[in-house]
């Protein structure tokens, strides 16, 4: 069996347990991810006061906001997997239930009607929380279930992704649905599906694209894409941000035009420069060093996430950290390619550098999860 | 291979696949990003600089004009002019109303204004504005709103030199007088700058200044400011004393020809054109406008009697008050029986000179009047001159005409062509051309002194000349006399041409003369066009002020006095005066 398998590597991998007494073992607190996750920030924050035309409330705005996160990561992180593992179904029905409540009483905001205002409470949304709610469910239900899954499985368990994706696209928020949906996939493909089925699947997407393109795309939709291939074609209405951008990222150089210099960011030509093209202003004001050394910071979470996947004590916690990573590498990975022009422009923020609460807080509940797996796995892992 | 091996294989593949895909990913980014760092990056720093970078015009700053001892008459100040982007200010009626009420605007006009113009980038909200001021209208921090650098025309003289300095338009450049006459000379280069700009169009950093503005060159005038302020406010005294339609007066530097002081009225406020309806204030009378010299060109004509030699100083003419030419009548105010030529000047005696003109010939005549410069422009330079008109001696010309022309009709002139023929007598016979520039000793040594008329006959002129101003020989002007110094020169009571021929009741009243008489340093011209009220003659109406600005130049001047109260000529001077 093929998870077998898979634990069975792992197990080869793994060293000698130490047990040595730990200050960060105590706090359930996974140092290595920890310290990438602070400098991560530090470096966002200084771009950000760049990018905002050095507006200090701006900084100590998103200072909060981060503060605010790395409490409830640390909050997240006291409870057990076992923990999540046990309340994960109820999780998901709140969640559910939240999303039927949005379809009633929600606020709009952005043109997506996805927020929440319950008296008492900061106002939220529950679409964000979607986010690892979903890989949480599917990670309980297939980790107890002999993998790869069933076909009867995988059917319920489109079922479980489908389900929210669909009451988010209700609320017209388009681009949390597929997150949703591709940390649910994710999942799946950890799993171990078939391989011939995810083959299929691409080539099915592929040839589906056309369609969706000619027969389903919304008239913005379909004008990004034509932006991403040629973004001079509409240079300052479509394609204005792509352009702006790519021109920030190549006047940068290598070393860049330095903190604070930039021409493009700081005269106000890169639109969104303080959340989704905030690598725009860091490219062009630190060069490609300065892209090489976030690339390799991310690289670092990346690699941290799946090394605590490998020990993670079940299948759960494997499944469910996988996930979280991959999808934090594909948040990055989807906004460099679209800052950098190889993906068509998609409203994504860069994780840990783009300004804004509601993300922020969502990915450190995945970093939270991350380190109370990292905590109750098998090993210590300092 | 059994079915476990299959497993076992696929399990391995699949982590390989993940680690395949997020190295394929992180090469893919890093790849992109590389190349538009290095690759492209010329391409793309030259389209971000088209973005940011621009050329600007630097505004030059206009060359000042000043007096002739530096006194500034028109100097350029910076100012700001408020503009704004509609596109930008949106129709933030708000904003607007904030705007308006800092710059004293009616909100509603300057809104209406923006809602006229929205596809626009550029509207001037208002121009010229102290620094201060534009300063505190760009502190309010609306969007779209900008001021731009400019240089205002200030005239610290105001409406005495106004005619003469002319003035700027909005944009700095000459359109009356010398403003516009120098505008090449004034007005510098502008030069250019390279700006870094942001999106909305703030200058964000001067790069490099490309060319820099040439200032304008600064231009010194002859006129003495001191004697322009004495000559203007003794003309607008006369001018609403008399209730006259128009008056000028030029004073001009006997020795070099420069002119001294050119006034006219009315005048008007250059520095605030607002509410000119009539335009006609704004002509340099002195030099646009033309009229018949009158008695004022018997000098000529006597000196033309003496230069045929048919007349000398003693000969005598019998007037006997009125005379026949053809079916016309020539006549004299009274019958003052037989002249000799110097008593012709005194009394100013038409049939005196209408004698002598029908036995010289007009072609005589008109000659010297065209050699002392009668009929062509003085060559000062200012927009609009007029030369007046001497006419030809056609076929046909009537003996009328000739004798008319003796005594100043027929011809028109200038105030400027009357100053510069008396200068002639007055420079001994010498003609030079007129400058309403100053000019260096240099130039006043190399100036073209052309001999037109011999120093002898000049100086016989000028002597008949100083029996108009001496009440013991009943001359026309003994109100035009100047303590302490003596005086020569010539009335003229010149009746007005209307639709119908000559008007009964209207008249042109002139003074010109030069002071001191025995060695003259300046020549005055005073006109005072159709005053009303009792009297207008020359020696009543123009003499006096030619009196009173006379005497102050003379005092200006540094000029020593050559002649005592009782007419007397002072003991000091008569050596010098009379070599």
């Amino acid at each position: 069996m093929i998870n077998q398998d898979f634990t069975r590597q792992l197990v080869d991998h793994a060293g000698p347990a130490r047990t040595e007494f730990s200050l960060w073992r105590l706090l359930r607190i996974d140092p290595p991810l920890f310290l990438a996750l602070l400098l991560l920030s530090g470096y966002g924050l200084l771009v950000l006061y760049s990018a905002s035309g050095e507006n200090l409330a701006e900084v100590k705005r998103q200072s909060m906001a981060l503060a605010m996160a790395f409490g409830v990561m640390l909050v997240v992180a006291q409870f057990s997997a076992h923990f999540y593992r046990r309340w994960a179904p109820t999780l998901y029905a709140a969640g559910i239930g939240l999303l039927i409540v949005v379809l009633f009483i929600g606020v709009e905001a952005n043109g997506a009607r996805s927020w929440l205002d319950l008296p008492g409470l900061p106002s939220f949304q529950p679409s964000e929380v979607m986010k690892f709610v979903v890989p949480m469910l599917l990670a309980w239900y297939l980790g107890s279930r002999p993998l790869p899954p069933r076909f009867k499985h995988l059917f319920w368990t489109g079922a479980m992704i489908l389900l929210p994706a669909g009451l988010i696209i209700t609320q017209n928020d388009t681009g949390t649905a597929i997150m949703v949906t591709m940390s649910g996939v994710f999942l799946v493909l950890l799993a171990g599906v078939s391989w011939r089925l995810v083959l299929w699947g691409g080539f099915a997407a592929l040839l589906a694209s056309p369609a969706w393109f000619l027969f389903l795309a919304q008239e913005h939709q379909k004008n990004r894409i034509l932006t991403f291939f040629d973004p001079y074609r509409d240079p300052t209405g479509a394609g204005y941000n792509i352009i702006q951008s790519q021109i920030a990222i190549g006047s940068g150089g290598v070393y860049g035009k330095g903190w604070l210099n930039g021409a493009q960011s700081q005269l106000d030509f890169i639109p969104e420069s303080n959340t989704d093209f905030i690598l725009a202003v860091l490219a062009e004001e630190f060069g490609l060093l300065g892209v090489l050394v976030l690339i390799l910071l991310y690289l670092f979470v990346l690699i941290r996430g799946f090394h605590i996947t490998y020990y993670a004590s079940d299948m759960f916690s494997r499944l469910l950290a996988g996930s979280i990573t991959l999808t934090f590498f594909f948040y990055v990975f989807v906004n460099m390619a679209m800052v950098s022009g190889i993906m068509p422009v998609i409203g994504l923020p860069l994780p840990l550098m783009s300004r804004g609460g509601t993300s922020i807080l969502t990915l450190f509940i995945g970093f939270g999860l991350l380190m109370s797996i990292s905590a109750s796995g098998r090993r210590p892992v300092a | 291979m059994n079915k476990q091996n299959n497993d076992r294989m696929a399990g391995t593949w699949r982590l390989y696949l993940v680690y395949f895909t997020l190295t394929l990913c992180v090469g893919v980014i890093g790849w992109k990003v590389s190349s538009l760092h290095i690759v492209e990056r010329d391409f793309l720093q030259g389209q971000g600089d088209a973005r940011t970078i621009r050329t600007e015009p630097i505004v030059a700053h206009r060359g000042i004009i000043t007096d002739r001892n530096g006194e500034p008459l028109a100097v350029s100040s910076p100012v700001q002019s408020i503009w704004l982007n509609p596109r930008q200010i949106n129709g933030d009626l708000e904003a607007i109303g904030r705007l308006a009420r800092e710059m004293g605007l009616n909100p509603d006009v300057l809104a209406n204004n923006i809602a006229a113009n929205p596809e626009r980038e550029f509207l001037y909200v208002k121009r010229r504005l102290p620094p201060v001021e534009a300063e505190r209208v760009l502190g309010l921090g609306i969007p779209g709103v900008y001021a731009q650098q400019e240089y205002q025309r200030y005239y610290p003289q105001g409406e005495v030199v106004a005619h003469l300095v002319g003035f700027t338009n909005v944009d700095d450049q000459g359109q009356e007088g010398l403003e516009l006459a120098f505008d090449d000379w004034l007005s510098g280069k502008p030069g250019s700058r390279r700006v870094m700009k942001d999106r909305r169009g703030n200058i964000i950093e001067e790069l490099l200044i490309l060319e820099t503005a040439e200032p304008g060159r600064n231009l010194q005038l002859s006129i003495d400011s001191r004697i322009q302020n004495l000559a203007y406010r003794e003309l607008k005294a006369e001018f609403i004393k008399r209730r006259a339609k128009s008056a000028t007066a030029v004073v001009l530097d006997v020795q070099s020809g420069e002119v001294l002081a050119m006034v006219n009225q009315p005048s008007y406020n250059p520095n605030n054109k607002a509410g000119i309806s009539d335009f006609e204030v704004l002509r340099n009378r002195a030099l646009t406008d033309t009229f018949e010299p009158g008695s004022t060109v018997k000098p000529f004509t006597i000196a033309t009697a003496l230069e045929s030699g048919l007349y000398n100083t003693a000969s005598k003419i019998e007037t006997r008050g009125w005379m026949m030419v053809g079916k016309y009548e020539v006549k004299d105010s009274l019958n003052y029986g037989e002249l000799s030529l110097e008593r012709i000047i005194t009394k100013s005696s038409n049939v005196g000179a209408a004698k002598i003109a029908l036995q010289l010939g007009p072609e005589t005549i008109r000659d010297m009047l065209s050699r002392v410069g009668f009929g062509t422009v003085t060559g000062s330079g200012f927009p609009g001159e007029r030369s007046g008109v001497l006419p030809p001696i056609r076929v046909g010309w009537s003996r009328i005409e000739t004798a008319t022309l003796s005594f100043g009709y027929g011809l028109t002139s200038t105030a400027m062509q009357l100053a510069e023929a008396y200068s002639v007598l007055a420079d001994r016979g010498h003609r030079k051309p007129v400058s309403l520039l100053k000019l260096d000793e240099e130039a006043i040594a190399a100036l073209p002194r052309e001999p037109v008329i011999s120093e002898k006959i000049s100086r016989q002129v000028t002597q008949m000349l100083e029996t108009v101003v001496d009440p013991g020989k009943g001359g026309t002007a003994a109100e035009a006399r100047v303590p302490y110094y003596s005086v020569a020169g010539k009335t003229g009571t010149a009746r007005v041409v209307g639709e119908s021929g000559y008007q009964q009741n209207v008249h042109n009243s002139l003074f010109v003369g030069m002071v001191p008489a025995r060695d003259p340093k300046i020549v005055v011209v005073v006109i005072v066009n159709e005053p009303k009220g009792d009297e207008h003659y020359g020696g009543q109406v123009s003499a006096p002020v030619f009196s009173r600005i006379s005497s102050g130049a003379m005092r200006l001047l540094n000029v020593p006095p050559d002649q005592l109260l009782d007419g007397k000529e002072s003991k000091d001077n008569r050596g010098a005066g009379e070599p």
